[in-house]
């Protein structure tokens, strides 16, 4: 699971960085020529809410799973007390710490 | 010719005042994209021309993931910007502040949208203001978010190469989005949106390529919009009646 320093991966960046740079650039540079449904400007509120959680999930669940098992439960039991912090205390640092720490305590002790 | 460069020196000071308090909290995330790349495998030096090239540390964040696990690049590619999606979204709201500017500067100032620099600059000053308070102010905001954001992902960077696999770095990421949806759950409508696409992003998971992950993103998107425009609906119905009576 590693990434190859190749063209590829350059590509990719840069790939990357001219879509990114398009999506701001969008109305600041071709307001006038831009125009979009109303749906579309809509849909823009829920794509932070909607996309967060989809990048989560698979991380949390199924990435480094211990051999034989599907699912990956110190991540899930660590995931769940830093989402406790994140949506009580909305701070990131906290949150970082929390899930880190609980991770490596569970890795550390290898209760299951 | 004195007053406006005067006053344009004064908007960039007070800019720089209102981004430090939130550099604190960007920190940590500065460093995560410095580090988790390194920690993935990939040169330094990459690392941080991919701070500079793309400069948005969510869409970093998962294109970093997706390159470790191998998926072809035009999925990496639609990842970053279904994530960086919001920008279209700050970018119609910044593009009567920025009317009056010249290209460069429009492009300058666009490839230096953050959310911050969004919120900041928004709540600052109406689109109307003076052009050259614009420029001095999200200047002073962008400046310091850029420059601290370069600085955390070097110290980031810096530790990535000296933490050894076993420290599961790789978490950071999906914790780093933890913290983020918080503030962006507003709404019932929010809510709903992220819970779909949760259910989602766990059915779609052996699909090929990673595509359940920009499955999982539409899916909540549209049930957020459709929630949205049915609430949108109802309210109107309800101000109807009422304005009958």
């Amino acid at each position: 699971m590693t990434i190859a320093n190749d063209w590829q991966t350059i590509a990719t960046i840069v790939a990357c960085g001219v879509v990114t740079l398009l999506a701001r650039a969008s109305f600041v540079i071709w307001h006038t020529k831009l125009s979009v449904p109303p749906w579309f400007t809509r849909s823009l509120k829920f794509v932070a809410a909607a996309v967060l959680p989809a990048l989560v999930m698979p991380e949390v669940l199924f990435r480094g799973a211990v051999a034989g098992d599907v699912l990956n439960y110190y991540r899930i039991i660590a995931a769940v007390l830093a989402l406790a912090v994140a949506w009580r205390t909305r701070h990131l640092l906290a949150t970082l710490v929390v899930g880190m720490m609980a991770l490596w305590v569970l890795q550390w002790l290898k209760l299951f | 010719m004195q007053a406006p460069h005067s006053s344009t020196r004064a908007a960039f000071f007070s800019g720089v005042r209102d981004q430090a308090p939130i550099i604190l909290g960007m920190l940590p995330f500065g460093m995560i994209a410095g580090a988790a790349p390194v920690a993935s495998g990939m040169d330094p030096w990459l690392a941080m021309a991919m701070n500079i090239i793309i400069y948005a540390g969510a869409a970093q964040l998962a294109a970093i993931s997706l390159m470790a696990q191998h998926v072809p690049m035009p999925i990496v590619v639609a990842t970053a910007l279904v994530v960086n999606l919001r920008f279209v979204m700050y970018s119609a709201a910044l593009a009567p502040y920025f009317a009056k500017l010249s290209t460069s500067r429009k492009w300058l100032f666009s490839y230096l949208i953050t959310d911050h620099g969004f919120a900041l600059l928004t709540a600052k000053y109406k689109s109307d203001a003076a052009p050259e308070l614009i420029e001095g102010y999200y200047g002073g905001v962008t400046f310091t978010m850029w420059t601290t954001w370069q600085m955390a992902v070097v110290l980031g960077i810096l530790l990535g190469t000296k933490v050894p696999p076993s420290w599961s770095l790789d978490f950071t990421i999906p914790l780093v989005f933890l913290a983020l949806v918080m503030p962006s759950l507003t709404t019932r409508a929010h809510w709903c949106a992220a819970g779909a696409a949760s259910v989602m992003a766990i059915f779609t998971q052996s699909m090929p390529l990673k595509l359940g992950l920009i499955t999982a993103a539409v899916v909540g998107i549209i049930v957020g919009t459709l929630l949205d425009a049915r609430n949108e609906k109802l309210l109107a119905k309800d101000s109807h009646k009422g304005a009958q009576k």
